[in-house]
């Protein structure tokens, strides 16, 4: 019972607490604007390139832009905790780790799923793209997992800023990398054979290419193999990321080393 | 006007040296564009339009480059100096804010020349792209007119976002709307109408159309003095926004606060 509430109460302050200082302002420009002109952007190169249509790098697109929220906010909330000198009271509790960490990943997933929301609506809109009306609980379905795995993946970068000092470098990294691996405006097959491969093993692939052919009507259960993976990748970020920061909390007990800048 | 050179000089230099070691920068400057011009490269490959290839790619994505570096670099400039605490010092200097701005500015569209080098050593080295230039010469002069211009482009952002309280976020924002309003990857052609007066005041559409016709055949002359018009606007607008932002600063003693 303590664990669960650790999980909800205790991720829901460490956000609030770490992202308090994000006003309106703040949030609507860098976390929405911005990711629909992604969206806009690589439309009308595939447009000027005659390459794909504009569903596909809106579908593309705004599965790929929860990971913003994903891989920022991770990093930024362990990283956070460091910044702020609040690690060591935090580790020197008894709360249950899993608990702890991974409720702090639940409001990061939240907003992955908000960003992806607004980037479909505002970019169909825009763009003038339509879906099959019973194509959208699927979608929403496939961006949850999406934020999902993208957050874990975040929480690995968030548990290298328990050791790192500029693990911001290494997220912004990995943003371009999943933009140009995971098949967000080039079609895999497209890809040279070792690009594919290490895009088996990133999160966001498989879901965004459940997420288009669920868009060109596909049913959940003709994608289910992808979501499965999409959330068997996400499920194995989230473990490798905590038995890093176990390892890393051992280690910084051992070494002294949590408030070092 | 010697010591205002040697000022120029001296700024520009210690701040190239001090962007270079940021590795945000360096993302930015020289990571980010290749990625950005393997992307392009591979959609313009699978597409159907001719003679859209990878030395269009790699300017267009070099040039992204230098916008991001000038839009995070002088966009946050100020807040930057107040954060590190120099911001008094680069305003009580005898010499003028201007003065010692903007080769700061000019600094950060400079190490935009990473993004170039990077995006056409990516083009050499990966897929073999010939550099052979219609008009080598003009390349550089487009370049470095470019560089200039998006300089002077900086030194308005630095001294306009420095109004706004969510600058940082500005600079988030308006980091994708440039490089598809000015057609960096792309032509103007396919924006709607009301978007073109937009471009043409941008100095990124007038600095890829110039490398672009020096590189890839046409006239580059235009798009050159362009820069240079458009780099002398700039310059009148910075001055005044920034005699501006330090008199009201001083006025309400809020340089440290905002």
């Amino acid at each position: 019972m303590n664990a669960v509430r650790i999980f909800f109460v205790g991720g829901y302050l460490a956000y609030r607490a770490l992202f308090n200082w994000i006003h309106w302002t703040m949030y609507v420009p860098t976390m929405l604007g911005g990711p629909i002109f992604q969206i806009l952007f690589f439309a009308y190169i595939g447009r000027y390139a005659g390459s794909q249509s504009d569903k596909y790098f809106l579908v593309g697109n705004a599965v790929a832009i929860c990971a913003l929220g994903g891989i920022f906010g991770m990093a930024m909330t362990i990283g956070g905790e460091r910044w702020t000198q609040t690690l060591s009271s935090i580790l020197v509790t008894p709360a249950n780790r899993l608990a702890l960490f991974l409720g702090r990943a639940l409001p990061n997933i939240a907003n992955g799923v908000i960003v992806s929301t607004v980037g479909f609506v505002v970019g169909s809109l825009l763009l003038g793209v339509s879906f099959p009306a019973g194509s959208i609980p699927a979608i929403a379905l496939i961006v949850v997992v999406s934020s999902f795995s993208c957050t874990a993946f975040g929480t690995l970068i968030g548990a290298f800023g328990l050791r790192g000092r500029d693990i911001f470098f290494f997220a912004n990294l990995m943003i371009f990398v999943f933009l140009l691996f995971c098949g967000v405006n080039v079609p895999l097959d497209a890809l040279p054979t070792w690009m594919q491969q290490v895009a088996s093993v990133l999160p966001l692939t498989h879901g965004i290419q459940a997420a288009r052919r669920v868009a060109d009507g596909a049913s959940l259960g003709d994608v289910s193999g992808l979501v499965l993976t999409e959330l068997l990748i996400g499920l194995c970020y989230a473990a490798i990321a905590y038995a890093l920061l176990r390892l890393f909390e051992i280690d910084g007990r051992r070494r002294a080393t949590f408030e070092t800048m | 006007m010697s010591r205002s050179f040697r000022l120029f000089w001296t700024g520009w230099v210690f701040n190239v040296k001090n962007l270079t070691m940021s590795g945000f920068f360096i993302l930015n400057a020289t990571i980010s564009p290749i990625f950005f011009a393997t992307i392009a490269h591979y959609m313009f490959a699978g597409g159907t339009r001719p003679g859209s290839g990878l030395l269009y790619a790699s300017l267009g994505a070099g040039m992204m480059g230098i916008w991001s570096s000038v839009l995070f670099g002088s966009g946050g400039l100020i807040q930057w100096q107040r954060w590190q605490g120099t911001l008094e010092y680069v305003i009580g200097v005898p010499p003028r804010l201007i003065q010692v701005v903007l080769p700061m500015t000019v600094a950060t569209a400079s190490i935009g020349l990473y993004s170039i080098a990077s995006t056409l050593l990516w083009g050499r080295v990966i897929f073999g792209l010939p550099l052979d230039f219609a008009h080598p010469a003009w390349f550089i002069l487009a370049l470095v007119a470019a560089i200039v211009s998006l300089g002077l482009l900086g030194l308005v952002l630095s001294s306009t976002f420095v109004l706004l309280r969510n600058a940082n976020s500005l600079s988030n924002l308006l980091e994708y709307p440039v490089w598809l309003v000015t057609g960096l990857l792309m032509s103007l052609s396919l924006l709607p109408g009301w978007t073109r007066p937009i471009s043409w005041v941008l100095a990124p559409t007038w600095g890829i159309r110039g490398l672009r016709a020096a590189a890839l055949g046409g006239d580059p002359v235009v798009p050159f003095l362009m820069c240079v018009a458009l780099g002398s606007i700039y310059l009148a607008i910075g001055h005044y926004t920034l005699g501006y932002f330090e008199v009201r600063a001083r006025k309400s003693a809020t340089l440290a606060l905002r």
